[in-house]
């Protein structure tokens, strides 16, 4: 037992530790504890009352066993009885327990804030920093609820000592990122920004990390912090070493403070000019103070030192405006690539990556490739290789993009497990991403199923066969490219999948070929047949299926396949319905129809590639996101008419095994996708055969979904109960107010709308375009249950009589509560001679119409957007212009949306990019657009950032109809 | 913000571990399996930074003790392991070189210093001696409570 240095008494608790260290076992180890929980519970539970100090040891003896892992279950009300001791020790004791075991016993919980409420009153520091500690450590909801209004007065009260000062200040902060609604801003928060000139470093520590937080929700609240942080930043960077005294760390002055000044700094755009000036002289100084020799040869100079180098380059990335200082960091980090101290090679690597997105330094960047590629060789520790293979992808483009997938797929081969999925995923994207010539493409996706198949995803193997599809100049090369790998004796299977799907689509190509004759295509891969998993091999029975169409010639030997026991009486459903299907289908139909049914795939759908989605996915926000925009946007501008093609993808992908056979009953619209094990028969195509027969499609509605078809004519003569949903008027109304809804025969419905903020009007006038009355006339506005929480639609009823020729009026009040999805519905019904009509339409009534144009400068503009940065607050949709594509008119359709449209935003003059606020009761949501339309290949990319996925998705669906 | 510290001995024996969010004592300790593992089984001079989760891991090894901060993603590594260091100096002061067994008899200690030192998961005061006074003071505020008692008492016998 080591003589124990300071102040402590507490020898029954030494003699318990050391007791327990000496035991020989896990068991003697338990026996032990139960024996002190016994003693403690008798104790506690005995007549005599016990004194603090024995309070004090046995609670604390708890916690010691609590912490060793096993559960406490009492002792809870001894601690809470510590806390209202006067003595230090005993208080501190129960604070400590309290903190480390709260339970949100309710009871315990008014018990303890009593404690802490009485300890804040009472004026004694030390008191109440342990008072500040607990709700800090506890950061509870209730705690929130009892002291969030309290604390904010502590911390800006002029006799607060200033240790005080630096609890409250982060224990305001622990509060508020807990329950950010309890801590509302006033008046304090001009104060606590002005702690940001406080004479105590410590206190100015404490009040940064505080302002930190609260500036990057509330940023108009704090941006007078700016210009106080640049000038504190200012007078650290410039002070002599000893000027700081004990915050002096190694000779590097206050180098927490100066991270977190420059971190505070990174809540807000570039400052303006005067602040700007100062600013980018304390950047310079810490650039150049990387260069001067050390002052120390300790690790922890130069660690610190760095810190705020590396810190300051952070702030350097993100203002993003000074292409000086940006090559500057990027030299700074090249030299640290090469550094003999890994952590700085790790961190240089990773800073790299970000740097590489400013359009400034990536081609700074791009002269350390060799370096970079050298890590991924040389580097011993993974995680630094893990960076390199990030910076690399990073630094890819069209210029280097052989050379980068080269040495990822070299990598590959002895990369470690844990990083082989994702680099999978970054040369598949990259490949895809950088493909001049498809043949390399398809080279580099069968090279990464030889190496890494186990890696190798789904989404990689649909979208290699998706752009196959879609691309008819590789379909020849990659059917023989995968023919020659199919040779190998032990392939893969996803080699086998991709493999039998392309030869089943384009195997006739290569037929030509003695040597991949229809034969030798079939027996090559039914050779792998027996091997594969039950998914694969139903995979390629499809195939089969469709070689009977191509090379009529062995439709024979497919038949005998089929006809086999192994195929027809297969155990497994799937496989045995496909052999019965298929063989039936082989034989009864006639060549036409067999053409017909088994026609080569209709090209995929153009839309964001899964593979990124899935990286996305997998990488989480960040890093990922904005990469891909920029290099999208440099792309695009630097060969814009191959990035249709490219951009080009599929984000559901619909598995080609699976949904082969998924023919709904024709002709098919909307109806809902097929079981994924696809019960629907084939035979049904047959039972009717004057229906539209689609091509035998890997069972995606959307080949088949025409817009025409799902947005039905209205016009209700006869009794109906279906929502009319009179697409294409409804549309119209999401960028206008007035207007006709509906018409018919008999009836015609107009609209009137105004809106403010989150409330609105809406007239409904209802003509009566006969001259018979209508009688019972009763029009309802209809919410389903969802939509009934977050819209609040009050109407009256109208007179049941509409004479012939006359108009009625019906006013709907509308409050929005949240934001929301569905459109209401208004439901007609009445009868006009001897016939019962009724009719619905929705009622254009959309989130949109909530919106306050704001306007903003290009810089906060993308400030904003940057912020929004995650994968969730973003919805793209890529998609074909259904209207000639006009300037004027889209900048109209901007403005009738509601958002403003912001001139001179967009680097890029031909791009829309719009700003604006959606109202509703319960909260605000900034919304940030961006339009780019491709005239060359006649599509738009629209981007809606918000804060809530919901309100993107909705805003994005909406306005993608319009254009 | 830092989300927790651990302090483990090279045995994989947890000597310390404060959270700074809620944490369910399951999730910890998953949490605390899972980084142990990882962290012993990295060699030395490999880098003391890694991707764990959607965290970013900071290690040092002080002889037979691992300290180990994992910080969100925008956080800096470089001070946070300097964090650390300061951490062990403070502990090194208070305790007069400060070892493992330090740690294991007087744990409420080494709570009580890394709370006057960290809070909320921010630095609360960097500057060694504001620190170090304010335990001190804590100290002699228990001196001055702490009547004698006699061994007996004191191991439960009397």
């Amino acid at each position: 037992m080591p003589a124990v240095s300071k102040g402590d008494g507490m020898r029954g608790l030494a003699v318990f530790i050391s007791d327990i260290r000496n035991c020989k076992s896990k068991e003697a180890e338990i026996k032990r504890i139960n024996k002190e929980l016994a003693n403690i519970r008798s104790k506690f539970k005995g007549d005599k009352a016990l004194d603090g100090y024995s309070k004090k040891k046995y609670v604390c003896k708890l916690l010691f066993i609590f912490l060793l892992g096993h559960d406490i279950d009492f002792g809870h009300m001894e601690a809470v009885n510590l806390l209202s001791s006067n003595r230090y020790t005993e208080k501190q004791i129960g604070y400590l327990f309290i903190s480390v075991l709260v339970n949100s016993n309710s009871e315990l919980i008014r018990l303890i804030n009593n404690a802490i409420k009485n300890d804040l009153a009472s004026r004694n520091p030390t008191f109440m920093g342990l008072a500040l500690h607990c709700i800090a450590n506890v950061g509870s909801r209730e705690m929130a609820e009892a002291f969030a209004g309290e604390i904010p007065k502590i911390l800006v009260a002029g006799d607060t000592m200033d240790s005080v000062k630096q609890s409250a200040a982060l224990c305001l902060l622990r509060l508020y990122r807990t329950s950010p609604d309890l801590v509302p801003m006033g008046d304090w928060t001009s104060r606590v920004v002005h702690l940001l000139n406080d004479q105590h470093l410590g206190v100015v520590t404490a009040a940064t990390s505080l302002i930190t937080t609260l500036a990057q929700k509330n940023p108009e609240e704090f941006k007078t912090s700016v210009s106080l942080a640049v000038s504190r930043l200012s007078r650290i960077v410039t002070s002599a070493s000893t000027d700081l005294q004990d915050y002096t760390y190694y000779f590097v002055p206050a180098p927490w403070l100066s991270v977190k000044l420059l971190r505070l700094l990174q809540c807000y755009p570039p400052p303006d000019p005067a602040v700007r000036g100062r600013l980018t002289e304390c950047l310079e100084t810490i650039l150049n103070k990387a260069q001067e020799p050390p002052k120390s040869k300790k690790v922890q100079h130069s660690n610190a030192k760095n810190a705020v180098l590396f810190e300051a380059i952070s702030l350097i990335i993100h203002h993003d405006s000074e292409p000086n200082l940006l090559v500057r960091a990027c030299n700074q980090l090249g030299q640290f690539l090469q550094h003999r101290e890994t952590n700085l090679r790790y961190l240089a690597l990773e800073s790299m990556c970000t740097l590489a997105s400013s359009e400034f330094s990536h081609e700074a960047v791009k002269t350390h490739i060799e370096t970079v590629i050298n890590a991924l060789k040389t580097e011993r520790d993974v995680s630094v290789r893990q960076r390199a293979v990030d910076l690399l992808y990073a630094m890819c483009d069209r210029s280097n993009a052989q050379q980068i997938v080269a040495e990822m797929l070299n990598y590959l081969e002895t990369a470690d497990y844990s990083i082989r999925e994702e680099i999978v995923l970054k040369v598949a994207i990259l490949a895809e991403k950088y493909a001049v010539d498809y043949t390399w493409y398809v080279d580099t996706i069968l090279n990464l199923i030889r190496i890494a198949g186990d890696y190798v995803s789904e989404e990689v193997w649909y979208r290699v066969i998706q752009i196959v599809i879609n691309r008819d100049d590789v379909q020849g090369y990659a059917a023989k490219t995968v023919f020659e790998a199919l040779q190998a004796p032990a392939c893969h299977e996803n080699l086998v999948k991709v493999g039998g799907y392309i030869l089943g689509e384009f195997g006739n190509l290569i037929a030509g070929d003695p040597r991949s004759s229809p034969l030798i295509q079939f027996n090559l891969l039914h050779s792998k047949f027996h091997l594969c998993s039950v998914p694969t091999r139903a995979l390629l029975l499809s195939t089969y299926i469709k070689f009977v169409n191509l090379f009529p010639e062995i439709k024979t030997t497919i038949q005998d396949v089929l006809r086999s026991d192994s195929q027809l009486k297969n155990a497994d459903v799937e496989l045995q319905q496909r052999a019965v299907e298929y063989l039936r289908l082989s034989t009864i139909a006639s060549t036409d129809i067999l053409a017909t049914v088994l026609e080569e795939m209709p090209p995929f759908p153009e839309r964001e590639s899964s593979i990124l989605a899935k990286l996305k996915k997998k990488k989480g926000p960040g890093t990922v996101t904005d990469l891909e925009e920029i290099k999208k946007e440099r792309s695009s501008d630097m060969n814009g008419s191959a990035e249709p093609a490219l951009n080009a993808t599929v984000v559901t992908t619909p598995s080609p095994t699976e949904d082969l056979l998924g023919l709904g009953p024709a002709p098919v619209t909307n109806s809902p996708p097929p079981p994924p094990t696809s019960d629907i028969l084939l035979v049904d195509v047959f039972a009717n055969p004057a229906a539209a027969v689609a091509p035998l499609a890997p069972g995606s509605d959307d080949n088949f979904a025409s817009p025409d078809l799902a947005s039905s004519e209205v016009v209700s003569e006869e009794p109906a109960d279906t929502v009319h949903d009179a697409d294409e008027l409804f549309h119209k109304f999401v960028c206008k107010n007035n207007g006709v809804l509906f018409e018919n025969q008999l009836l015609q419905i107009g609209l009137k709308s105004e809106f403010r903020q989150n409330l609105g009007r809406m007239f409904i006038f209802y003509g009566n375009k006969t001259s018979t009355q209508f009688l019972n006339f009763t029009p309802t506005v209809i919410c389903s249950d969802d939509l009934q929480s977050s819209l609040n639609l009050q109407t009256k009823p109208v007179d049941p009589t509409v004479d012939g020729g006359a108009q009625v009026q019906q006013v709907v009040n509308i409050e929005c509560v949240s934001d929301f999805m569905e459109a209401p519905i208004l439901n007609i019904q009445f009868r006009y001679g001897g016939t019962f009509q009724n009719l619905s339409v929705k009622l254009p009534i959309t989130l949109n119409k909530f919106f306050q144009p704001t306007e903003m400068s290009s810089q906060d503009f993308f400030q904003r957007w940057k912020q929004l940065s995650n994968p969730k607050q973003e919805v793209q949709n890529i998609f074909k212009a259904k209207h000639p594509m006009d300037a004027e008119i889209t900048k109209a359709k901007i403005i009738g949306f509601g958002s403003a449209l912001l001139e001179e935003v967009d680097p890029n003059p031909a791009n829309f990019v719009g700003a604006g606020i959606i109202h509703t009761k319960t909260t605000q949501i900034g919304c940030l657009l961006r339009l780019e339309p491709n005239l060359q290949a006649q599509m738009y990319r629209l981007t809606l950032r918000t804060s809530k996925e919901a309100v993107s998705q909705r805003l994005c669906e909406l306005l993608s109809e319009q254009f | 913000m830092m989300r927790f510290m651990l302090l483990f001995s090279r045995q994989g024996k947890l000597r310390l571990q404060k959270w700074y969010l809620a944490t369910a004592d399951k999730d910890k300790k998953k949490m605390v399996r899972e980084l142990m593992q990882v962290v012993l089984a990295r060699k030395p001079k490999m880098c003391s930074f890694l991707e764990w989760r959607d965290l970013k891991v900071v290690y040092k090894r002080y002889a037979s003790l691992y300290f180990c901060c994992a910080i969100e993603g925008q956080d800096n590594e470089l001070i946070t392991l300097e964090l650390i260091h300061r951490y062990v100096e403070l502990l090194d002061k208070y305790f007069g070189s400060v070892c493992e067994l330090d740690i294991i008899f007087n744990f409420e200690k080494a709570y009580f210093i890394l709370d006057e030192f960290v809070m909320g998961g921010e630095i609360q005061d960097t500057s060694k001696k504001s620190v170090l006074k304010a335990i001190e003071q804590a100290d002699l505020l228990q001196e001055e409570d702490e009547s004698p008692r006699s061994v007996l008492e004191e191991m439960g016998l009397a």
